[in-house]
């Protein structure tokens, strides 16, 4: 017993001391970043308000510490505009990841499609995310299928174009094998096609996660009217709020952060060999 | 466990020999134009014959391996199995392929099991367990079941690929190079393995190998290539050691050093190469 509370003792220490050593470092960078910040906007050679006034402002406070207040309409705490933008992207990228997936096994499995979609997809994929957004507001008519839309278009390519090149990979070895047993289609697919495709659809998924984020902020700064930290900060900007854009912007890289932390861990747990 | 019968039943109708490799060229096209790799190689093997395939590298013996599990399908010629012609892979020519080609992804047991499964899907789920699991212990890997490959040695890798291939219980056994990435301790264990198992099983088997002592201690024929391209069979060894063959045993005998000075005098005299395969 005590034996086992003075391991767990020392254990404790190593992990403060390692946490020292990995956490110090950007969080000094970090509280230098913004003292010069801080500087520039009380010198006066910009007009970007200073990182602290996130707490001066009177506005932006009240919205830093009531995150979940729900007055109605588009009149609701930063927690809950990042949820209603977070549920689109829930949505569109489980779409995106879905048809990107099959797609992306149709086209790296199907030289005939490779050959005859492999250009179309390439030119498609550069198309920045905003300029999506007049066109699928145009197709869709509707701001909230409209920004499903952009999300989805935005996160599809990267998943669809690594399983196809992670498809088109599979080593000629296990191809090989797979011919001399003479293995069922249904077994190469979940014995040998997909496992060894895996590494590729999880790199495809992890930068898509990130740009869908990206992409519901562009998505929701044009279209108006609905809840979202995209419009919130838009409208904010219209009524010269620049405090509460920089408020909006701390939640932004938060959620992508961590959106891209869970994707790494995700990585970790289901692609180690 | 009864388990050891065999899982293919033979039908020996044809008067014809068990392997035929009827006058077969392979010529693959190249941007410098067709590149005839191996040209008019003619072999008849017999049924549970070793043969071992030596030659500089480049000659084709691979491609003439190739040709014989189906991988290859020569342009001229044709090679026949029990008088049937060969034109694509099958679990009757079982390969054990030069790098392993386990999936990583699965375990030692998942390996062997996936080529048995495949083959043999009619089989009773308990049944196919217990081919698996005698054949991984036949390989000394049974405590290894449950590991997967990259947690594997070489030498052990290379064992759960004879026991995949073997539980197949293949008409012909095609080994590409089997042993050339292993040590030599590990590489002698290996041999001395796959001389008793397909002793126990009377098996065909046609091997590629760069190691003439290898050659000497496992094959009953030893098939010396020319140089390519247009490679053909230079010569044709009889090694009439008995067996069980003891590795001792046969290297005091001096048919053994007579064998293995015509061996080395073909490869490095009158078939010499520019890069010197050891």
């Amino acid at each position: 017993m005590t034996i086992s509370m003075r391991k767990s003792g020392f254990g404790n220490f190593l992990s403060l001391k390692k946490l020292q050593k990995d956490i110090a470092p950007p969080l000094i960078a970090i509280v230098i970043f913004l003292g010069l910040w801080q500087l520039l906007s009380w010198s006066g050679i910009t007009l970007l308000p200073g990182p602290f006034s996130i707490w001066t402002d009177e506005r932006t406070r009240e919205l830093l510490l009531y995150p979940f207040y729900d007055k109605g309409g588009i009149d609701v705490g930063m927690a809950l505009q990042t949820w209603a933008s977070l549920k689109r992207v829930a949505i569109s990228y489980t779409l995106a990841a879905i048809v990107g997936i099959s797609v992306g096994i149709l086209v790296g499995t199907t030289p005939v499609f490779s050959k005859a979609l492999d250009p179309l997809f390439l030119f498609l994929r550069t198309v920045p995310p905003l300029a999506w957004v007049p066109i699928s507001l145009a197709a869709l008519n509707k701001n909230e299928p409209a920004a499903l839309f952009v999300i989805f278009i935005t996160a599809v390519w990267p998943i669809l174009i690594n399983t196809a090149v992670g498809v088109k990979e599979i080593p000629q070895d296990y191809n090989n094998v797979a011919k001399v047993i003479k293995i069922s289609r249904k077994k190469y697919f979940f014995k040998i096609l997909i496992p060894s495709a895996l590494p590729y659809i999880f790199t495809g998924l992890r930068v898509a996660i990130s740009l869908a984020w990206l992409a519901i902020i562009a998505a929701e700064i044009v279209m108006s009217g609905i809840v979202g930290i995209g419009f919130f900060i838009w409208e904010a900007y219209q009524n010269n709020y620049i405090s509460e854009v920089i408020l909006a912007l701390v939640y932004i890289g938060a959620v992508g952060l961590v959106l891209d932390k869970f994707m790494a861990w995700l990585q970790t747990l289901i692609v180690k060999q | 466990m009864p388990v050891t019968q065999p899982l293919t039943t033979h039908s020996v109708s044809t008067t014809e020999p068990f392997l035929i490799l009827d006058n077969i060229t392979k010529i693959y096209p190249t941007a410098a134009g067709p590149n005839v790799v191996i040209k008019d190689i003619s072999l008849t093997v017999q049924e549970g014959e070793f043969i071992c395939i030596i030659g500089h590298s480049g000659c084709g013996k691979s491609v003439l391996l190739n040709t014989i599990s189906g991988f290859a399908i020569p342009e001229h010629g044709q090679v026949r199995m029990r008088g049937q012609r060969i034109t694509q892979p099958g679990p009757d020519r079982m390969v054990v392929f030069q790098n392993y080609s386990l999936m990583p992804w699965l375990t030692t047991y998942e390996n062997v099991y996936l080529a048995l499964d495949s083959v043999h899907p009619q089989k009773a789920a308990s049944e196919k367990e217990a081919i698996v699991l005698e054949h991984l212990a036949m390989v000394g890997l049974a405590d290894a079941a449950e590991k997967k490959p990259p947690q594997l040695s070489g030498g052990m890798r290379q064992r759960v690929a004879i026991a995949r291939a073997f539980c197949l219980r293949p008409q012909i056994l095609v080994l590409d190079e089997p042993f050339g990435a292993l040590d030599a301790i590990t590489k002698e264990e290996m041999q001395e393995e796959l001389s008793q198992i397909v002793m126990d099983h009377r098996c065909t088997v046609l091997m590629v190998t760069h190691d003439i002592d290898e050659c000497l201690f496992l094959a009953d024929r030893l098939v010396m290539m020319t140089n390519g391209p247009a490679a053909g069979i230079g010569e044709i060894m009889e090694i009439p050691f008995p067996r069980p063959r003891d590795r001792t045993q046969i290297m005091e005998d001096p048919l053994y050093y007579q064998l293995r000075n015509s061996a080395l005098e073909f490869l490095y005299d009158r078939f010499a190469h520019d890069e010197l395969a050891s």
